[in-house]
């Protein structure tokens, strides 16, 4: 890392119909440094970034980049100055192919035809970079979430020059991944590549950046050298407030009166072929079981299954004795399921509708049509919500697509929460969701789950499985090879048990 | 700082307003009267004969009715994502059953007259919502097949003729009047009204809104998208078949060939116009009639003011472009940008 500033913003203001999202915000980055830029959710990092890539025109405030003004430039031409972005959410044409996405707008040519060859295989390397072995001909959409961000990464890794701006690059990445990523990104610093990275994990802030910038309500706190900063005094300032130390784990419960426990429900043998392999399974009520795996292990496939997104060829599914067979989620949801889905804009919000509407849709549609919701149950249930999973909006009836990315989950977990399930289960229930909310989320899985609530879990994040989860079941290559119960469930366990697996 | 603290409640107030789905379809509503008001006084002049209102506005408001009853279908549908190409045809089809029927003699009872066009009706728009939710035909392609067959179904029906009838109650549909005013006002209102009641007091409008805005969340949601789909479809046919017998009642014959020709398009554009996107998702009834109404007035003024009948189609899409620009966010942003630069620049 070197003292020589590359990108300076100064006095960058920027407000929506009601918020205040950015006020008098300056930053500066310099070469070959990771500057982590932190804030609890709907603080305005997306926003600043958005800003400074020209997507939004700021309502004032200059943006210089090696000295030069581009405050006004288009995005096209930001990008061409080199900076390059990863945005929050995938902004990728899901109908193209793998490589086509990686080189949009740059695709290489022979004669003013596009070269395929050469783009494919370029392509090819591109991710090889990033240690990701997939087909790149393929439809992005036919890809899980996790990979379209990888994909995403890869396209700015490889157009990056002199600036890399990564906004929750991470967020539905596994360890693996993530240290891949580190990887690639070290060695643009060592070549003098500035990198903005945004995360709400503090560990990997602390593993990979150099300088930390804070952002509070749209307001910078300031920037500060990562060594100066502890954690406790990192989240004070990012939230305004101290918290305190990580969940208790007395709140831990025992498993040993897990046979007295109800069994919900029960998955014998269910499975389809090329999907997931036939798996086992007992659900009791007022038990966590966690899904654990690395990515593709088939963690998301057993949710979709049990909740009748996709449809088994193989196995019986009981709900509390009765044999079931879901064939659309309304039939799980009417038998007391809940699934929040991982992919939050694809199968979770539904952007046009308000916050309010979204909180209350899938509640609405169990009870059916002509049972409205008045507008003050609608109401009190979204207040309720907002207040409880600390959602940031301005208004209830702001359309949910404009909230920041963790609110937005928050949304769809208040969805599911709100329709009163009996067996609720949780896609990466967490993801983009900042360290208090995060505290508050897994505060509310315990709780619920004490009243008898089934719940299963599924997380990247292992020390959050570990932490919240009575039982825990391992996956690999789309099979279940093993369960963890009781004190042996640990991280260590949990890993040991893939690689035991790979044998 | 005073004066920041209260203008800035004021240009919020503003722009809300502005940002309002019914300020644009409005404005320009308001604009094209005041034309008419100052090329045309006698264009708001109202008169009450033998207990009947007369004028050119009412005149506007009759003749919008067909197309408003289109529109109300239409908006529905394009909410759900979808698009009904064949309500022309629909209209055809329930003009020459009713026509067949009371030139026949089959029946004679108003009541069954209505219900067995309406019916009719009611089938063909639920074959649009078949062909779309159980065969997963898209909604252009699906609606196209009976946008052309039903027209041939109707002119079956009338022999290929212009089947005329007389009915003492059937024209009344069309001709009579109730309250003073057209009986076909009373119909559009109390569509639109019986329409709002049913979808903004069930969770009817909340649940189509969710399916066009994000068809596969709706479904993890559970929210029934087919069944949805399949009504909408059907009320469309309604609707359609219920402009149609307005039109047959008012000249008292079935026209396979011409009833309801091109009106699909009206009823897309006032739906466009009254700002429902046409990707689905958040609809307004009350702004398509606000589409339609336009749409009329300005065949109208068109008309009264003596231009020949080619410069409708002409005049009708310039218009249909310039509140499309104004409702662009994306374009009253560059104007606005492209006026503070000239500002500027002074
Ligand atoms: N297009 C928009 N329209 C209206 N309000 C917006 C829009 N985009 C963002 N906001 C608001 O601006 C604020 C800042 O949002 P931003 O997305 O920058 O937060 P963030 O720091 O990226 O949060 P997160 O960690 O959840 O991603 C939020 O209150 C949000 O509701
Ligand atoms: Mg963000």
């Amino acid at each position: 890392m070197s003292d020589v500033e590359i990108l300076a913003v100064t006095g960058l203001s920027k407000s929506f119909p009601g918020v205040k999202a950015l006020n008098d915000v300056s930053l500066s980055l310099r070469e070959g440094e990771v500057h982590a830029l932190m804030g609890g959710n709907g603080a305005g990092k997306s926003t600043l970034i958005k800003c400074l890539t020209g997507f939004y025109s700021s309502d004032s405030g200059k943006v210089f980049l090696a000295g030069k003004d581009i405050s006004s430039l288009k995005p096209d031409q930001i990008q061409t100055c080199g900076i390059s972005t990863v945005h929050q959410e995938v902004n990728l044409i899901p109908t193209l192919s793998v490589a086509e996405n990686i080189f949009l707008g740059r695709q290489p040519k022979i004669r003013g035809r596009i070269d395929w060859k050469t783009m494919n295989s370029k392509a090819r390397a591109v991710l090889a970079r990033l240690n990701l072995d997939i087909d790149v001909t393929q439809m992005l959409s036919s890809y899980s979430i996790a990979i379209q961000q990888m994909v995403a990464i890869a396209r700015g890794v490889d157009m990056s020059a002199r600036v890399l701006i990564l906004d929750e690059p991470t967020s539905s990445l596994d360890l693996k991944e993530v240290e891949q990523l580190f990887s690639v990104m070290r060695r643009l610093t060592a070549e003098g590549t500035a990198i903005v990275f945004v995360t709400h994990f503090l560990d990997q802030v602390y593993a990979i950046s150099n300088r930390i910038s804070v952002l509070r309500n749209g307001h910078y706190i300031g920037t500060y050298e990562k060594a100066d900063l502890p954690q406790n005094a990192l989240i004070s300032k990012m939230l305004g407030k101290t918290i305190s130390d990580k969940t208790d784990s007395s709140t831990k419960k025992q498993s040993q009166d897990q046979d007295e426990k109800e069994v919900y429900l029960t998955a014998s043998g269910i499975g389809k072929s090329g999907y997931i392999e036939p798996i086992d399974l007992k659900v009791h009520q007022g038990e966590v079981i966690g899904l654990a795996g690395l990515l593709g292990s088939g963690r998301s496939e057993i949710a979709k299954l049990l909740f009748g997104v996709v449809q088994p060829d193989t196995g019986r599914l009981y709900v509390q004795g009765t044999e079931q067979l879901f064939s659309s989620p309304r039939k799980a949801i009417q038998q007391g399921l809940a699934f929040c889905p991982e992919d939050r804009k694809k199968e979770g919000l539904i952007g046009e509708l308000s916050v309010k509407e979204n909180i209350i849709l899938a509640l609405q549609a169990k009870r059916g049509w002509y049972r409205a919701l008045t507008g003050v149950q609608q109401e009190k249930i979204a207040k309720d919500f907002i207040k409880s999973l600390k959602i940031v909006t301005s208004d209830l009836n702001k359309p949910v697509k404009e909230l920041s990315g963790g609110n937005q989950q928050k949304v769809v977990l208040a969805r599911w929460l709100a329709s009163a399930p009996s067996f609720l289960i949780l896609d990466e229930p967490t993801r983009g969701v900042d360290i208090g909310a995060h505290q508050e989320i897994v505060r509310i899985i315990k709780g619920l789950s004490k009243q008898g609530l089934a719940i299963m879990v599924i997380a990247s994040e292992l020390e959050e499985v570990v932490d919240i989860s009575d039982r825990v079941i391992v996956l690999k290559d789309r099979k279940q090879i093993k369960e963890l119960s009781g004190d042996e469930i640990s991280e260590a366990n949990v890993l040991s048990s893939i690689a035991e697996g790979a044998l | 700082m005073i004066t920041d603290s209260i203008s800035v409640p004021r240009e919020d107030r503003l722009s809300a307003i502005r940002t309002s789905k019914l300020f644009w379809p409005l404005a320009a509503l308001a604009l094209l009267l005041s034309f008419n008001l100052i090329t045309d006084p006698s264009f708001f002049a109202i008169e009450y004969k033998n207990g009947v209102f007369f004028g050119s506005l009412i005149d506007i408001l009759n003749r919008a009715a067909p197309v408003a009853l289109l529109a109300l279908g239409m908006t529905l549908v394009i909410a759900t994502g979808g698009i009904d190409l064949s309500v022309g045809s629909i209209m055809a089809i329930a003009g020459a059953t009713s026509a067949w029927l009371i030139s026949h003699e089959v029946v004679n009872s108003l009541w069954l007259i209505l219900a067995i066009s309406l019916g009719v009706s009611l089938l063909a728009g639920l074959w649009n919502g078949l062909l779309v939710t159980a065969l997963g035909i898209q909604p252009i392609i699906a609606t196209l097949i009976l946008m052309v067959a039903g027209r041939g179904i109707a002119q079956l029906i009338t022999n290929g003729q212009v089947l005329t009838f007389s009915h003492e109650g059937f024209e009344m549909i069309g001709g009579g009047a109730f309250l003073g005013l057209p009986l076909s006002i009373s119909i559009v209102i109390c569509s639109y009204a019986l329409a709002l009641l049913l979808l903004r007091k069930t969770a009817l409008g909340l649940f189509i809104e969710s399916i066009g805005s994000n068809p596969i969340a709706s479904h993890y949601t559970g929210i029934r998208s087919n069944l949805v789909k399949f009504s909408v479809y059907g009320v469309c046919g309604v609707a359609a078949g219920l402009a149609g017998l307005i039109l047959t009642s008012d000249i008292q014959g079935a026209d396979a060939n011409n009833v309801g020709l091109w009106s699909e398009l009206d009823a897309i554009l006032a739906v466009v116009i009254g700002g429902t996107a046409l990707t689905g998702g958040r609809f307004s009834l009350s702004t398509t009639l606000v589409g339609v109404v336009i749409l009329q007035t300005l065949t109208t003024t068109i008309l009264t003011h003596g231009l020949p009948v080619q410069y409708t189609l002409i005049v009708k899409s310039a218009v249909v472009i310039i509140v499309m620009l104004l409702m662009s966010a994306e374009f009253r942003h560059q104007m606005k940008s492209l006026f503070q630069r000239g500002q500027r620049s002074e």
